[in-house]
């Protein structure tokens, strides 16, 4: 498309300066991190070390990194295998209902994290009788984590059509060779954007987790919580948000060097 | 601060509801009152523990956050591995978020001690869920201060349910610079908030309507108000037309202690409710910050730790009874909280050699003042049993009304 | 011997492997039965039993649900205006976000799809992406002090005059749309970017100027996209009570009314007839945005 000198000029300046606005939180979090102001005063009162040298050595810190690790790592990977299912029973096939259960794929992430919260919460509780635990928050994060894959494989799908399998399946192979040998391996990068994804987001969810985990379990946003609001605590959590961020080059670089696709997948 | 049990609110709730609690009655029931709650039934019989005898090598812990730390928080903040080691008890503590969470996790058998608030014990013993303690066994106990021990909310008939924890008021906070004169009366927030506009704060929580109500019952006598968590319906509307007419000055709700500090440091709030430990840590910071115990006295929370009746492991958690309002650990967790603690013998070992004055630990005429908090029933607090009181699911509703 | 027990084995699958290829009913339950029965049985299951919930009753006493059949807590919740005012204040400011949303996205993703050289756009990508890890309640503080009096809009401003608004609609407005900007920029990015070139080109050669492209090519294509985004930035902003509670002043959503009754009251059937108004918003806005196509397109 031709464009102007003058609308591409324009076109860069507004990326540049909304992206730099989109910063602006950031940099006063990196800032507040070594704010000797316990409040988070601006102007900055002093310069101070004292938040991370707590936040390296804070025990619970790392133990709630781990919880959240390893319910990331749960609901991604139940996400995978039920997206996947999902895309590929959609994509290849025309059913009645068809257009429901890809609306049903939607709605855990479309309606309100609150209602999630509160439906998962009371189905577990009043309903079912089982006490919250680590399992019930996995089962919680990998409903609505089914989205991201879903669509990543989805659009994948559409985007390879079904020419290599039927090759794979005329050269004798059966179904089950087919999808492990030829549909699996073209999919892997779109199973990694969306798995990506769905870490990403089981990791900083805070709301359903509130109404699905049971109070043994201590995910990073809930110790953030907790902590933000304990006297003489709060600044360690702009610690820990810098070293997020800055941690996540290293998940985000390894999208897309190996997805190719510069977007690092899909919402 | 406490949390409620989803913590959030949007922060964190805090505490308070925590404080929910504390069962209903005034500490100063000396002026003959009948003890509400404790006259209104007969406990079952449970036996009390007679001797102590080896522990079992562990306890189950359930308590309010903060109560309980092991470190898990702030590394410097552990006081249950030093019980562990002394006591050979091996301590699993779960937290808790409201009274309510905390009745219902008793009742599974699963814990052998509580941190209960006023209303949650009351409930706890008619349930049978608790057992009588018997202090005799708790070497400590002689040291608690005399105006905590048989309260209305932690016995029964003159017979201690647990061991009293620690207490704190609701204060009225207000900025030097721009609050002149000091205030000495909650009518600062009510009828004089106009003078403050968009600058007054409050706690951001139905039991909120207790600061209201507890102003009411000095102003207004003719409402007839004896108890701030008795209210029946008429006493229920004057308080939410106090609260609304205050929301018209109000720049926030508060609900942790955080965003309490910023607004008063960056003077979007200039005078509001609070607590101590508030007024301690916007000091700290610089914040030209005063707070008061006005003339009406407050609200505030006082709580009891109990056993369980169904304890297995009893001794364990004798010992942690008495571990926890041990002076040092006593004094770690007051100051860590920010509360004034039971024992005063906590007082020569906190940190800050004037805590227990900062928050008048052994101040009985103090403590008289102070409302505990407690969840209102229909069976109103104060005795009168020709009207139903409003219960905390109208106060929800009042308070969701009040924010519009 | 491993033969042996791997023929039989190997026959199964092998008739197996030919019913699922001549019989795509047999595929498809196979495929779809564990997504069907999570989602339509545990996570539509669970959302049907808030609905029942909402029409039972609880005992403020004990505290416990009791299962009496009542229609009151609906009522309150339509009737009582306060309901209504907080969900028209949900509602608008959660439309107001995705507008912001959507018109600072458009540009971005534009320029990143369009004009960007490949160079620039894993790192553009990246910084869209960066901020997503910087956990949700810091960024909100964050906002928070910025806020503040005396914090970094009123400092910033100082010079030219301008004051922090202070905490309340308009801070809560900046922060969500802050908060989920990315959820906007990514689908509208990947939307255009599978617009192909040689279109917009084509739209050139036969003599239509950059706007008119813009205005007849490119936003009717790119539209499926923006409401998709727009499906996340709108049901975040209707669900979240947190961010409000840190800079919302005394503005409370329907998120913080709900949370009030279960959190604080215990009182779960008021909290789900309340809850149920996200729900019925969000389907409405789903049939919506399908007619627009944009579910093909999330």
């Amino acid at each position: 498309m031709y464009l102007t000198r003058t609308t591409r000029i324009a076109l860069r300046i507004a990326t540049a300066v909304i992206l730099a606005l989109g910063f602006v939180p950031l940099i006063v979090v990196v800032v507040n991190s070594f704010n000797s102001d316990r409040a988070f005063g601006w102007p900055p009162a002093g310069f101070t070390l004292e938040w991370w040298y707590r936040a390296a050595h804070n025990a619970g810190l790392l133990a709630a990194l781990r919880t959240s690790v390893v319910v990331a790592l749960l609901s991604t990977a139940v996400a995978l295998i039920l997206g996947t299912l999902a895309a590929m029973s959609l994509q290849r096939h025309r059913f009645f209902g068809r257009e429901a259960v890809s609306l049903l794929v939607i709605l855990p992430i479309a309606l309100p994290g609150i209602v999630t919260g509160i439906a998962l919460n009371n189905a577990f509780r009043t309903i079912l009788g089982v006490p919250l635990s680590l399992l019930t928050l996995v089962v919680a994060h990998a409903t609505f984590c089914v989205v991201v894959v879903f669509n990543n494989v989805i659009a994948r799908l559409r985007r390879l059509g079904g020419d290599l399998e039927e090759a794979s399946m005329d050269l004798g192979a059966d179904g089950f060779t087919t999808f492990w040998r030829v549909t699996l391996p073209l999919m892997r990068t779109a199973l990694l954007a969306g798995g990506l994804l769905a870490f990403a987001l089981s990791f900083d969810e805070i709301i359903v987790t509130r109404f699905t985990a049971s109070q043994a379990t201590t995910t990073l946003p809930i110790w953030i919580m907790d902590n933000l609001f304990r006297p003489n605590q709060a600044p360690i959590v702009n610690v820990v948000a810098t070293a997020l961020v800055i941690l996540s080059i290293i998940p985000i670089a390894i999208a897309q060097r190996l997805s190719g696709d510069p977007s690092g997948g899909r919402v | 601060m406490r949390h409620e049990r989803f913590l959030i609110r949007g922060t964190a709730l805090i505490a308070v509801t925590l404080l929910a609690a504390a069962c209903g009655t005034s500490s100063g029931d000396s002026d003959g009152a009948p003890a509400p709650g404790a006259s209104g039934f007969t406990p079952p019989k449970i036996p009390q523990l007679q001797q102590l005898g080896a522990g079992e090598g562990a306890v189950s812990i359930l308590a309010w956050p903060g109560y309980a730390e092991n470190g898990g928080n702030d590394p410097q903040v552990d006081w249950v591995t030093p019980f562990e080691k002394q006591t050979g008890c091996k301590a699993t503590v779960k937290t808790f978020g409201t009274s309510d969470e905390a009745v219902t996790l008793m009742k599974t058998g699963d814990y052998d001690v509580v941190s209960a608030s006023g209303d949650a014990s009351l409930r706890l013993i008619a349930g049978g869920d608790v057992a009588p303690v018997n202090t005799a066994l708790v070497p400590n106990y002689p040291d608690v201060i005399d105006f905590l021990k048989d309260k209305a909310w932690n016995s029964v008939g003159g017979q201690m349910y647990g061991v009293p924890h620690g207490w704190g008021a609701n204060l009225l906070m207000y900025r030097t610079d721009k609050v002149n004169p000091a205030p000495t009366s909650w009518s600062a927030v009510f009828t004089d908030a106009g003078k403050y506009p968009g600058k007054v704060t409050a706690y951001d929580s139905p039991i909120y309507i207790a600061d209201a109500a507890l102003f009411l019952m000095n102003t207004k006598p003719e409402l007839g108000i004896k108890n701030p968590y008795a209210l029946d319906t008429k006493q229920l509307a004057a308080a939410v037309e106090l609260l609304k007419a205050q929301k018209a000055n109000v720049s926030e709700y508060w609900s942790d202690y955080l965003k309490e500090v910023q607004s008063f440091k960056s003077g979007n709030s200039v005078i509001g409710t609070t607590w101590q430990v508030i007024v301690n840590t916007a000091v700290a910071e610089k914040a030209p910050v005063k707070a008061v115990l006005p003339d009406e006295g407050s609200t505030g929370w006082s709580d009891t730790w109990m056993v369980a009746a169904a304890s297995k492991h009893p001794n364990c958690a004798y010992q942690w009874l008495n571990w926890i309002i041990s002076p040092t650990a006593n004094a770690q967790v007051a100051e860590y909280f920010g509360e004034a603690p039971a024992n005063k013998k906590a007082c020569d070992l906190t940190t800050d050699k004037s805590h227990c004055d900062t928050y008048h630990a052994d101040d009985a005429a103090y403590a008289e003042k102070v409302w505990y908090w407690s969840t209102p029933i229909p069976q109103c607090l104060d005795g009168r049993t020709d009207v139903q009181c409003t219960d905390y699911a109208a106060w929800t509703r009042a308070w969701t009304e009040i924010k519009g | 011997m491993t033969g042996n027990v791997a023929l039989p084995r190997d026959g199964l699958r092998r008739r197996l492997s030919a019913r699922l290829t001549r019989s795509p009913r047999s595929r498809l339950a196979l495929l779809l039965t564990a997504p069907l029965l999570w989602l339509g049985l545990a996570y539509l299951g669970a959302l049907a039993a808030l609905l029942v919930t909402a029409l039972w009753t609880t005992n403020t006493f004990t505290g416990e649900i009791e299962r009496v059949w009542t229609l009151d807590n609906l009522r309150i919740v339509v009737t009582d205006s306060v309901y209504r005012s907080v969900t028209l204040r949900t509602v608008g400011v959660a439309a107001l976000v995705t507008v912001i949303d959507a018109v600072l996205a458009a540009p971005v993703a534009f320029f990143m799809a369009k004009v960007a050289s490949p160079r620039w756009q894993p790192l553009l990508v990246a910084a869209i992406l960066l901020p997503l890890w910087a956990s949700y309640l810091v960024k909100a503080y964050a906002w928070r002090s910025m806020f503040g009096g005396g914090g970094l809009i009123d400092w910033a401003g100082a010079p030219f005059g301008i004051g922090s608004p202070g905490y309340g609609l308009t801070a809560t407005v900046c922060t969500l749309a802050y908060l989920w900007f990315p959820y906007m920029v990514l689908p509208i990015f990947a939307g255009l970017e599978r617009l192909p070139d040689s279109l917009l080109e084509a739209s050139g050669d036969l003599g239509a100027r950059p706007g008119r492209t813009l205005r007849t090519v490119v936003l009717p294509l790119a539209f499926p996209a923006v409401v998709a985004g727009s499906i996340f930035t709108f049901s975040l902003s209707l669900g979240d009570y947190v961010a409000v509670e840190i800079v919302g002043g005394t503005s409370q959503f329907l998120g913080n009314l709900v949370y009030d009754n279960i959190g604080a009251a215990n009182n779960q059937p008021l909290a789900a007839a309340v809850g149920l108004v996200p729900v019925v918003v969000m389907i409405v806005y789903l049939f919506l945005a399908r007619r627009a196509g944009a579910l093909e397109n999330l």
